[in-house]
């Protein structure tokens, strides 16, 4: 079974990346695909931490890249979640320790054992970055409705588009605050769409469970976020799911549009 | 001051989503063709001092702007002419 090779991206820091990984990954484990997911932010790992196995780390990313483990022995095993394996980053390291070719090397000895392999990538559109679309063969954009986000989002788009491989590249708009879109203070996942122009594949409601499933290092399917993730994960399996109205838009038309694209 | 430029502007009573969405359009047209209000405006200069060599245009009444649609930038212009003025085109001369 060859895997399907996925890099969450976003330019800016802090929307939603690695939250975005550790649950779609689980709600795809949860439907029995085996999943790998791979955590490519070199000295700030945190994918770990997301998903409680902190205190289980034998060897790192940078460990197989550099030949002291093979990849298989990196894999770390979660408890709750059995089809879902975790490779994290190295922490006293930068992301100049690997290069884009080694981690293309390390992809491609995981795919025949998986259905999906997710890299979590830094924020930034450095090294880390490329290192982290090499082995891509799809993108996922995380972004907020939220200028500075969106502004960046834009331009991880664009240097996507410049790439030579044309990655299809879908959006997660994060953090949408429905209250806030009704009365008109925040962008709507519409805006949002106007300006970037690329397919939506989920919109993730703010909600502070996500904060206590990070705390306790086991994110929560049962919360509003938590469905709004599986959602992804079902629409990534090439389920017709359709959208959770939150705020105004015709959000419904643009994701059935969505599929009859693909 | 601040106030004075935002009803100037018209934003003051415009929700602060929709400003957020014409600023995002605004400043995506700069960072994704590379191209500053100040050097559209020295091209935009320079485009008209050329075409006017060939014929009379109405400068004043020049609009050229980066547009988006979809993904794509185009630069598109609207170059009115001078009524009535000759135009001296590879033929020669015709009546404008």
């Amino acid at each position: 079974m060859p895997a399907r090779v996925i890099t969450i991206t976003s330019g800016k820091g802090g929307v939603g990346k690695t939250t975005s990984t550790a649950n779609i990954s689980a709600a795809l484990a949860s439907m029995q695909k085996k999943v790998v997911c791979i955590d490519a932010d070199i000295g700030l790992r945190n994918l770990d931490l997301i998903l409680g196995v902190e205190n289980r780390i034998v060897f790192d990313l940078v460990d197989v890249v550099e030949g002291r483990a093979r990849p298989r022995q990196a894999l770390i095993r979660h408890k709750q979640y059995p089809e879902l394996y975790i490779i994290p980053a190295a922490q006293t390291r930068d992301k100049t320790a690997i290069s884009p070719q080694q981690m293309t090397r390390t992809v491609t000895e995981l795919r025949t054992d998986f259905d999906f392999i997710f890299i979590d990538c830094p924020a930034g559109i450095e090294r880390g970055f490329r290192n982290a679309i090499a082995p891509a063969d799809e993108v996922l954009i995380v972004t907020n409705p939220e200028v500075s986000a969106v502004r960046d989002a834009d331009r991880i788009i664009g240097m996507l588009e410049a790439d030579g491989r044309k990655l299809p590249a879908r959006l997660i708009i994060n953090r949408v605050k429905a209250d806030m879109v009704r009365r008109g203070d925040m962008l709507s996942a519409d805006d949002v769409l106007d300006i970037l122009s690329i397919k939506l594949i989920g919109l993730i409601p703010e909600d502070e469970h996500i904060l206590i499933a990070a705390n306790r290092g086991l994110p929560d399917p049962t919360s509003k976020a938590g469905r709004a993730f599986r959602d992804v994960a079902r629409r990534l399996t090439g389920e017709e799911v359709p959208l959770v109205k939150m705020a105004g838009g015709n959000i419904l038309k643009r994701i059935t549009g969505l599929f009859s694209a693909d | 001051m601040n106030n004075f430029f935002e009803r100037l502007l018209g934003r003051r009573n415009q929700s602060s989503g929709s400003t957020a969405k014409q600023r995002l359009q605004l400043v995506l047209v700069t960072d994704r063709s590379d191209l500053s209000p100040e050097k559209l405006k020295a091209m935009k200069d320079e485009i008209i001092a050329v075409i006017s060599k060939y014929v009379n245009v109405a400068s004043d009444k020049v609009e050229i702007n980066v547009e988006q649609r979809q993904r794509d930038n185009w630069l598109v212009a609207d170059i009115p002419l001078v009524k009535g003025e000759l135009i001296i085109s590879d033929n020669g001369v015709e009546d404008a």
